[in-house]
């Protein structure tokens, strides 16, 4: 079937199987291969991107429920010159180890730190339920998105 | 998964046109537990008839009495909303918050999951479910495992609550899925006060018993008085039926607590 829609703010007008999904889209087509697939069972949280402005584990949408959507992945978010200020943070608050979860992460913390107001360290803690880390202890990730709270508020 | 052909109609009248020209069709919402279904092969539809195109099925509206819930609104919509907090408070509790931002009301009670958390409010609050063909009362909706008083075919385009004038839901969630190993959700509506219980039994239902007791004063030291039998309750890995007896009156309890 035919679809269309706008990744990164491209229009990507694309002929995928009927039951293709989000996840693989982005992965196999487009080569946009920051989207991690971890568990496939959208229990980890390595594929979350945006779709029309919200966080979405992107392995458990169809290509089809995305026609027409607006999708952003962690490419489209900054670049290696101009971070965006949670890619920094995680940076400097070294908030990743092997970086498989990394991707999804930052996705949803930037998406969690956009609908908040005033996030404390509990609010991290659950806004991110649906993100696992197998390295970090979490610790320096919580740390990193109050972080950038600041930063994404006061910019 | 298997092959399917996927559709995305714009009107319910498609939507149904579709179900019956298909051999074996299903109707795709959120889509929180049908894709992992299918991508488990747990399910083999010869095509998936997604609503999400539907846009006259999403949205709250307050009627003043009640409030009607599009069957397609996202739980973080519910999550956000205020004319029902209790209700608002159990939308927030539903798995994470990328499945919030996905899964719907219609398509959670439409599964009638054991485990699933709306539920419990459906048979508490005095509500309607509002379908394609016909109104059936909350009460009357669920009628087991993964049943439901819906037909073949049949849609449900909203759920109507009657506001209650306090309530409160409280959850044993499952440490790794946020499923409800049990919930409990207690509404005062004037005089009367109404208990619906999720993840004890096949299907969600109303502890009259614990009811009647509250109905001579409102408080959780009527709790031990209250019959319960956990004969036919769910018994997994997680919890034992019996178990799952006990955090039935533990939930009702700090569900009450709250509300005094």
């Amino acid at each position: 079937m035919e679809i269309s829609i706008t990744v990164n703010g491209r229009s990507e007008a694309l002929d995928v199987p009927d039951n293709a999904l989000l996840a693989d889209v982005l992965r196999e087509r487009l080569g946009l291969t920051g989207t991690h697939v971890g568990c496939d069972t959208s229990q980890c949280g390595a594929c979350v991107v945006h779709m029309d402005g919200a966080a979405v584990k992107s392995c458990t949408v169809l290509a089809g429920q995305a026609n027409g959507a607006e999708v952003t992945t962690i490419e489209g978010i900054g670049n290696p010159d101009n971070l965006h200020p949670m890619q920094a943070a995680f940076r400097e608050n070294h908030a990743l180890q092997c970086g498989f979860c990394t991707p999804g992460m930052i996705m949803s913390a930037i998406d969690l730190v956009q609908k908040s107001d005033g996030l404390d360290e509990q609010g991290v803690r659950d806004g991110l339920e649906g993100n696992l880390c197998r390295c970090t202890g979490y610790h320096n990730i919580v740390k990193a998105v109050l972080a950038a709270q600041d930063d994404m508020k006061s910019a | 998964m298997y092959q399917f052909n996927y559709h995305r109609p714009a009107t319910l009248d498609e939507a149904a046109s579709l179900m019956a020209g298909a051999d074996d069709g299903t109707y795709l919402s959120g889509g929180m537990t049908l894709i992992p279904t299918l991508k488990q092969r747990l399910a083999a539809p010869s095509d998936v008839i997604d609503l999400g195109g539907i846009g006259a099925l999403s949205g709250i509206t307050d009627n003043g009495n009640t409030i009607s819930v599009g069957a397609m609104t996202r739980h973080a919509e519910v999550a956000a909303s205020n004319a029902i907090p209790a209700l608002a408070a159990l939308a927030g509790q539903i798995g994470d918050a990328h499945v919030r931002n996905r899964g719907t009301i219609g398509g959670s009670i439409a599964n009638s999951d054991p485990a699933a958390d709306y539920p419990a409010a459906v048979v508490a609050l005095d509500s309607t479910i509002h379908t394609t063909k016909r109104s059936i009362h909350g009460g009357e909706f669920f009628k087991g495992l993964f049943e439901t008083a819906l037909d073949e075919g049949e849609i449900i385009t909203s759920v109507e609550f009657t506001k209650p004038t306090s309530a409160a839901y409280a959850k044993f969630p499952n440490p790794a899925s946020r499923y409800a190993v049990v919930g409990v959700f207690v509404a005062r509506c004037g005089d009367a006060t109404c208990v619906g219980v999720t993840g004890a039994g096949p299907c969600a239902f109303r502890w009259s018993e614990l009811e009647a007791e509250l109905a001579s004063g409102f408080s959780a030291s009527a709790v031990p008085n209250a019959a319960l039998d956990h004969s036919e309750f769910n018994a997994d890995i997680h919890a034992s039926a019996e178990f799952r007896g006990n955090l039935v009156r533990v939930m009702a309890e700090r569900a009450i607590a709250s509300l005094i």
